[in-house]
């Protein structure tokens, strides 16, 4: 199959539903694992990359639930392939930019996602709508034991699931959940919020992971310890520290309208105004407007646009994405003219009321 | 009242309690008041410390220059991945590394996570044949070798070994 058809759909976890998901984009998991007869990836040679490649893909064949997966040879894309899986989450930068066979199997709904021969053998990762870990991983335990009975995995007793990293071995595992603060950025709170969240050992990055940075006010916060503590310790770690990042979320919002709801609402109008009638617009600045557009539907200042829409705009304004839906390369110019058509055709207004009073 | 940086009044009333001549009180003006939060934290001891950072520091506790000179040259026998390459790269070569490493690794896996035994999720089938799955990583690095040094012989008789390892671990 063929990255193709994925330009005509959009992932399941963009959807916008789920438990808090005006304030929680989409929950995460992913499991580090390696195969037993090989050197991590660093250490392979081109002939072990393509073995273990063809291995996983011959193995996936065997398991009744992984033999649909659409897999995808991603050593043999272009640059541009590659850059739309990274755009659309289902591959990491690391795995874009690595050397020799290297791979990801996805399923239809875009939920489950397999790299092979990223910094390990396997990652296996699991994303859903909203704030809802526990869904995650009863699927990717499941993925897990599913791989588990074809492939022998590299574990110690004493460590657990070794890794290429110290800093994954044991569980493998990082949950991590997609938070859209726009308030806490707004009121110059978000810092406070990270330092603590640190504290309680929990790390936050930006929208596509380590060292990226924080693009539409979109944070990930995950646990940083591996070993020592169980799934669902860990799992329990991270969900205990979102509803109080939610809360505060939820208070520097209230406290932005407090202060003057006017200004906030002509905050956002403008930006909703600049979305629908620009003539060409940088992907940052589609980013910090829908953004602003986001929390005004969340806030009921905006009444007739979907959450559903503006999470697949973030995502769909992007520029690979824009170069796939339009069948070509484009330069930046061209896309920012692309970037701004396809904002007209998504957010035609269905009448633009006359909402300037009255929050709810 | 005026704020106390310029002369517009001040409409922010701040209590500093993290400054470092004791609690601070600040009447500020809008502008200013934005300039004073958003001033980058005097300095922010990262709660997570980087790996090399770790590393470095643990390697110092006790080790002559010599000593790490010596450590840096080992070797693992399975991968061939040196203690000063894990030192450079932060990366292993090999499962068995951990093992080969372990006296080294204990104290830098207890400062990353402040535990050294995994208790979460195991493998349902067991790790039985771990000692095989190795010894492959072993022949196919020295087979590659062979290769390299023109021994075909050697690399042939060590292919044989691998594919009969491999189908055993099949059946």
């Amino acid at each position: 199959m063929s990255i193709e058809h994925l330009t005509n759909t959009c992932g399941e976890w963009l959807k916008g539903s789920g438990p808090d998901s005006d304030i929680v984009m989409s929950s995460r998991i992913r499991l580090a694992r390696n195969l037993a007869d090989f050197p991590f990836v660093r250490r392979c040679t081109d002939i072990d990359r393509a073995n273990i490649e063809s291995t996983v893909r011959e193995r996936l064949k065997n398991s009744e639930h992984l033999k649909s997966l659409n897999y995808i040879n991603v050593a043999t894309l272009d640059t541009l392939d590659q850059q739309f899986l990274v755009e659309r989450q289902l591959i990491s930068r690391e795995l874009a930019q690595g050397n020799g066979a290297r791979a990801v199997a996805i399923d239809e709904q875009e939920s489950l996602s397999l790299m092979v021969n990223e910094e390990d053998h396997l990652r296996i990762q699991l994303m859903r709508s909203g704030f809802d870990i526990d869904a995650a991983w009863q699927m990717i335990d499941q993925v897990d034991d599913e791989i588990e009975e074809h492939i022998t995995y590299a574990f110690n007793s004493k460590l657990g699931y070794l890794t290429a990293c110290p800093t994954n071995v044991g569980t493998g595992m990082r949950v991590s959940v997609l938070m859209h603060l726009p308030a806490l950025v707004d009121t110059r709170q978000i810092e406070k919020v990270f330092r603590a969240l640190q504290k309680i050992n929990l790390a936050v990055r930006g929208l596509h992971g380590e060292g990226s940075q924080a693009m539409g006010d979109f944070y990930q916060i995950s646990n940083q310890i591996t070993l020592g503590k169980s799934e669902h310790e860990l799992m329990r770690q991270v969900c205990d520290a979102v509803p109080a990042v939610i809360s505060y979320e939820r208070k520097a919002r209230e406290f932005l309208i407090s202060q003057s709801q006017h200004d906030l609402f002509d905050q956002v109008s403008r930006a909703y105004g600049t979305l629908q009638t620009a003539q060409k617009i940088s992907s940052e600045e589609t980013m910090h407007l829908l953004s602003k557009v986001r929390m005004g539907v969340n806030l009921g200042l905006i009444g007739d646009v979907e959450i559903k829409t503006l999470n697949k705009l973030f995502i769909c304004t992007q520029p690979a994405h824009l170069q796939k839906m339009v069948g070509s390369k484009l330069d930046t110019a061209h896309r920012n003219r692309e970037r701004a058509n396809y904002l007209h055709a998504h957010l035609k207004s269905l009448k633009n009321g006359d909402k300037t009073d009255g929050v709810n | 009242m005026k704020c106390q940086k310029c002369e517009k009044p001040a409409t922010f009333h701040i209590t500093d309690l993290t400054g470092d001549e004791g609690i601070l009180a600040l009447h500020l003006c809008p502008e200013c008041a934005k300039q004073f939060l958003e001033q980058p934290e005097k300095k922010s001891p990262s709660a997570t410390p980087t790996l090399s950072g770790l590393l470095s520091q643990q390697l110092k506790l006790g080790q002559t220059a010599e000593e790490l000179a010596k450590l840096d040259k080992r070797e693992c026998p399975i991968c061939g991945t040196s203690f000063f390459e894990f030192r450079q790269s932060g990366r292993l070569g090999c499962p068995h590394d951990y093992l080969f490493f372990a006296n080294e690794l204990e104290p830098l896996i207890a400062s990353i996570h402040g535990k050294i035994e995994h208790i979460g999720k195991r493998p349902k089938r067991g790790t039985q044949d771990s000692e095989l799955q190795t010894e492959l990583i072993r022949l196919r690095r020295e087979m590659k070798d062979a290769i390299n040094s023109e021994d075909y012989e050697l690399a042939s008789s060590l292919r044989d070994k691998i594919r009969r390892i491999e189908q055993g671990e099949l059946q």
